[in-house]
């Protein structure tokens, strides 16, 4: 039986569409079924960083009306054999196309196929957010390291709070900036994680690999020499329940590589 | 046989006017017919005399609100005569359920988060922050075993002796009954640790150390003994 985890921020463009696709490729890496479902109806994006925005035929509400069955409406990402799959939303409705009963009933559909089911929410609290939650057994807080970012995740995580079903929610650190970092010009790790006071299952730092990776139509996890590759199969080891020291975030200045590596020692 | 007639109206004299003591065995027509003979029987008012204030007593009875006015109206037939106050031994279960709730501490641990608002009739004790955007509100004191970052509303159904204490105070506003205290901007980062806040006489917040509480509000210590 799979588990199904929601990825969701509050606030958009913090990264929950990447960090869904990467770590869905990341746990594929390592060896896991996993099915992805974008959520975001009207707005799909993870089709696109996929890579398989050419092969989509049938989508989520087409599913969920019974249009067709559900493995007809799955795409297949070719790098892997049989561990990894899509299923897209359709860019000609709107969110109230699906209801919250219809996702409880799809993913109880999904779980005895797959390892992981990663849903990946729309920005905001409406019915796309309600729909992306209602089937999840857990949660993952995206969220970088803003003060507006972090006032949201700390709206989502009240909301995820008031769901029992859901475990309590865990935290990544998106896009963080040594340099920043550095001058004290960014909230730390640390006075993220004080704020919103719950699990940090991973931190990612800001690279530009990541936007080129997208354009190139493959997750940046694929990349096994890439520091964000790195951050994001670290998560989807510690998702498997390994645990995992969080690695340095590399930035400039150089002397502050060893600061940094002094601080993460200690923890 | 000379059976002595049960009194169920007893007048007794006290030093601020006198007390009507009702009796809580009879029924209430009955109570009301002998309250308005009693009252008639006495003496006449001359039109210079002094208004008289009059407790009730009814004893283990319980009036509803309808059955106190006709008692009340029943008194304010004699011109000079004015209930001051109703008193009675019992109470309905709704209005001792608010009592308790009013008077008693409700402890939770919980971080109160964004656009979420808590809210208990009497004290909160909190363990956890209260985020920014979050809101506390208490119909007594409000006391944050963490980090208060948004808005702690104390004694919000018009308590003015309500207080605010929190381990580290950082508030975007505070408010006591209907006073509003709008953060200060030059608050560290960090804000200051263990401070509290309360109304003064005119009606001001004040936000002071913790250890002021004990000269404005020596009323929170209910320790008896001890130390």
């Amino acid at each position: 039986m799979g588990e199904a985890i929601v990825i969701t921020s509050g606030k958009g463009g913090v990264g929950k569409t990447t960090t869904s696709a990467n770590l869905g490729t990341s746990l594929a890496l390592l060896g896991k079924k996993v099915c992805l479902i974008d959520t975001d109806i009207g707005l799909r994006n993870l089709d696109v960083i996929m890579g398989l925005e050419n092969r989509i035929i049938y989508d989520l509400v087409d599913v969920v009306e019974g249009r067709c069955k559900i493995h007809q409406a799955l795409i297949k990402d070719k790098h892997f054999e049989d561990l990894l799959y899509l299923l897209p939303a359709p860019q000609n409705s709107d969110k109230s196309a699906v209801n919250e009963e219809q996702m409880r009933k799809l993913i109880s559909d999904l779980k005895p196929d797959y390892d992981y089911i990663l849903i990946d929410c729309p920005a905001g609290i409406e019915q796309g957010f309600r729909n992306a939650i209602a089937g999840a057994d857990k949660a993952i807080i995206v969220t970088t390291a803003e003060r507006p970012a972090v006032r949201d995740a700390d709206r989502i995580i009240g909301l995820l709070e008031k769901e029992e079903q859901i475990e309590p929610p865990q935290l990544i650190i998106n896009r963080i900036r040594g340099h920043l970092l550095h001058e004290d010009e960014e909230m730390d790790i640390d006075g993220v994680t004080d704020f919103l006071k719950i699990d940090l299952i991973g931190v990612i730092p800001d690279d530009d690999q990541v936007i080129v990776a997208a354009n190139k139509k493959e997750p940046i996890a694929y990349n096994p020499d890439n520091r964000v590759s790195l951050a994001y199969r670290n998560i989807a080891r510690r998702i498997l329940g390994e645990s995992v020291p969080l690695s340095p975030i590399g930035g400039e200045p150089k002397g502050f590589m060893s600061k940094l590596k002094k601080f993460f020692s200690v923890r | 046989m000379n059976k002595r007639i049960q009194q169920n109206v007893m007048i007794k004299g006290t030093k601020d006017g006198f007390m009507l003591h009702l009796d809580d065995s009879c029924s209430f027509s009955e109570l009301l017919k002998e309250l308005e003979v009693k009252l008639s029987a006495n003496y006449q008012f001359q039109e210079n005399d002094p208004s008289i204030s009059v407790k009730v007593h009814t004893g283990n009875r319980y009036l509803d609100e309808k059955q106190e006015e006709m008692i009340k109206e029943v008194i304010h037939k004699k011109k000079k005569l004015f209930v001051d106050e109703m008193i009675s031994n019992v109470l309905t279960k709704d209005e001792a359920n608010r009592w308790k709730d009013e008077n008693q501490v409700t402890t939770v641990t919980k971080v109160i988060r964004s656009g979420q608002v808590f809210e208990v009739p009497g004290d909160l004790l909190l363990i956890g922050d209260v985020n920014p955007d979050g809101t506390v509100r208490a119909g007594g004191s409000i006391y944050v075993m963490g980090q208060l970052r948004g808005i702690a509303h104390a004694g919000y159904k018009g308590n003015n002796e309500a207080i605010i204490a929190a381990s580290v105070m950082k508030p975007a506003q505070l408010r006591i009954a209907g006073q509003v205290n709008l953060s200060p901007d030059e608050y560290t980062k960090w804000g200051h640790d263990l401070e509290c806040a309360f109304m003064d006489e005119e009606e001001n917040i004040i936000i002071d150390k913790l250890q002021v509480l004990k000269k404005y509000r020596p009323n929170l210590n209910r320790l008896e003994g001890g130390l």
